[in-house]
């Protein structure tokens, strides 16, 4: 009986309901939002990085696992890779941030492109110019570039020589010598991938190379993509930490504003709840039930929501975040929003239980 | 037997700096079955007697029981109780809960008294005769003043209370649907022995009760 007058008070004030459902749902959305970009982008790096087709990279000491990086690290140890017993192939990269998590690419493109098999042109191809870039498609449906078009980073116009499919480790390549150039940095690069002549070998030449350079990180490629979780960067916990504790403020503060109001609204009803011999326990109850199920219709709402942010940010900024769905998130951010709600309906439904009978039923 | 008994009933309200003595000594027995009309003009303290009857506000003294059981030492909790199992409300606003259907607005009054089993044929007959049970199912906006008020009375007494308290039933209602409404509470007093008071300014509508008394100043006088 409770749940039916749960049901019809919510379904009595439509507007009332589906405002609040969408207000608490935002907070939902927040988390689910946040945690689905950080999960994605580094799910997106992991893949990109996997897309080399390397066995193993060599970075510059006191760089970070999952970071850019920068142009560090001695070209002159390249020729110690390559010399290497297994090692097939071994390819310098740069890395050169344009601002924010942007960065370009400085890269050898034959032995590059020989390493992952090649890139996979969807118009145009490789450079043959000195100020030749190419892009990735998600670069180039984001920045809105055809092959032929101009972009300009690095305080220069870059001539788009080709597009190639997303999942070449960067979505902006330009030859490795002018982004050494450019950035006063002939000689430096920033990592070595490697392929090896059998991937059984890596541990072997990982254990090797270690020896003569115990001071960089060598990672089978495996290992590092295994790195690539929000776990390993503090600051983005902090910041999904930051954001969960605004979402309980939301829940709070909706749920608060909506029931005192019902409340309000409702003096009378209760009023006749208790001449019918309601205790406080019976009102607290029904807000408590309308809560949870505003909290549970608004997290419905909010996981839908994400499915809105997932879809805005793949079709306008495809190229500059990534969002994931992250399924394990759903619960954790349904009982963080109900926390929340149950935190918010607290002092209206107190407030009605204490309501005195008469009071209420003289209320117009 | 009387199922309501008063004795040097008073009840003081702070208004402001001013002390109201709303009721003054009253002094009152009801015996069970009976149907009782108190009449008296705004202000005399009828109201007052049937929110202290219906344990909505307590007494500051005199001793008040109903059946048996004194509302004079009760807390809250103990008046809650009262208002669920011994006393049911027929209000002049009808008081129905706009939300719910006319069957949940019954059932409401049942399920806060923890009652879960159907309507048992006895109160199905009531619904009959109250002229009800066709419209069980709707919402009381889409039903009359009176219908609703009949509503209203079918609810009171679901719970089989001791009393029935009626507090001007038929205030808001026309001369047909006033008549209709007391027929209908005098026919279920005497049909089902529902004992019944009801607080009333209007002279007619006390005619239709057994006895009469009248309420003046805070005090009770037989009519």
């Amino acid at each position: 009986m409770v749940y039916k007058l749960v049901y019809e008070n919510l379904k009595h004030r439509p507007v009332r309901t589906l405002l609040s459902s969408l207000a608490i749902g935002l907070g939902v959305t927040m988390m689910l939002a946040l945690v689905g970009v950080g999960e994605g982008m580094l799910e997106d790096q992991a893949n990109r990085a996997r897309g080399v087709g390397a066995d193993l990279v060599v970075r510059a000491p006191g760089s970070s696992v999952v970071g850019m990086g920068s142009l560090s690290m001695n070209q002159g140890i390249l020729e110690y890779v390559r010399s290497q017993k297994h090692v097939a192939l071994a390819t310098p990269i740069g890395v050169h941030s344009t601002g924010g998590v942007s960065s370009i690419m400085g890269i050898n493109y034959e032995e590059f492109a020989a390493m992952g098999g090649g890139f996979r042109f969807r118009e145009g191809g490789k450079f043959s110019a000195q100020n030749d870039v190419i892009i990735d498609d998600l670069y180039a449906r984001e920045k809105k570039l055809k092959v032929g078009s101009f972009l300009n980073t690095m305080n220069r116009d870059w001539r788009v020589s080709g597009i190639f499919a997303s999942g070449k480790l960067a979505r902006v390549m330009i030859p490795l010598t002018v982004l050494q150039e450019l950035a006063s940095a002939k000689g430096k690069i920033t990592m070595i991938y490697v392929k090896l002549d059998d991937p059984a070998n890596t541990q072997a030449v990982i254990d090797a190379m270690k020896k003569d350079l115990p001071e960089y990180p060598i990672y089978a490629m495996d290992e590092l993509i295994k790195q690539f979780s929000v776990n390993n960067l503090p600051e983005l916990k902090a910041f999904i930490g930051v954001v969960v504790s605004l979402a309980v403020l939301f829940g709070f503060l909706v749920v608060f504003l909506a029931m005192y109001t019902a409340v309000l609204e409702r003096t009378r009803e209760i009023g006749i709840l208790k001449a019918l011999g309601a205790g406080p326990g019976y009102v607290l109850g029904i807000l408590l039930r309308e809560t949870v199920l505003l909290a549970i219709i608004g997290s419905l709402c909010g996981i839908l929501m994400s499915y809105g942010t997932r879809w805005l940010i793949s079709t306008f900024i495809p190229a500059s975040m990534v969002q994931a769905i992250v399924y394990s998130w759903w619960p954790i951010a349904s009982l963080i929003t109900l926390a929340g709600a149950v935190l918010g309906v607290l002092y209206p439904a107190l407030k009605a239980a204490k309501q005195d009978a008469l009071d209420s039923l003289s209320y117009d | 037997m009387a199922i309501i008994e008063i004795q040097n009933l008073r009840k003081t309200f702070r208004s402001g700096d001013v002390d109201v003595h709303a009721l003054r000594g009253v002094n009152l027995l009801v015996e069970k079955g009976e149907f009782l009309a108190v009449v008296g003009k705004s202000g005399s303290g009828k109201s007052t007697l049937f929110h202290i009857l219906g344990g909505l506000t307590p007494p500051t003294s005199g001793v008040v029981k109903i059946d048996g059981q004194s509302l004079t030492d009760l807390d809250e909790a103990g008046r809650t109780k009262l208002r669920r199992n011994s006393v049911g409300f027929v209000f002049q606003k009808y008081n129905l809960l706009p939300t719910l259907t006319i069957r949940d607005n019954i059932d409401i009054a049942r399920d806060i008294s923890g009652k879960t089993a159907p309507w048992d044929a006895a109160f199905l007959e009531v619904v009959e005769l109250l002229g009800i049970a066709e419209k069980l199912d709707r919402k009381p906006r889409q039903l009359s003043g009176g219908e609703q008020q009949r509503v209203a009375i079918a609810r009171a007494i679901v719970n089989q209370p001791a009393i029935l308290l009626a507090d001007e039933p038929t205030g808001n209602l026309d001369t047909e649907n006033s008549d209709m409404v007391l027929d209908l509470l005098r026919h279920l007093n005497k049909r089902t022995g529902q004992t019944v008071l009801m607080i009333t300014h209007d002279p007619e509508a006390a005619a239709f009760a057994d006895r009469t008394v009248q309420m003046r100043d805070g005090e009770l006088y037989s009519a």
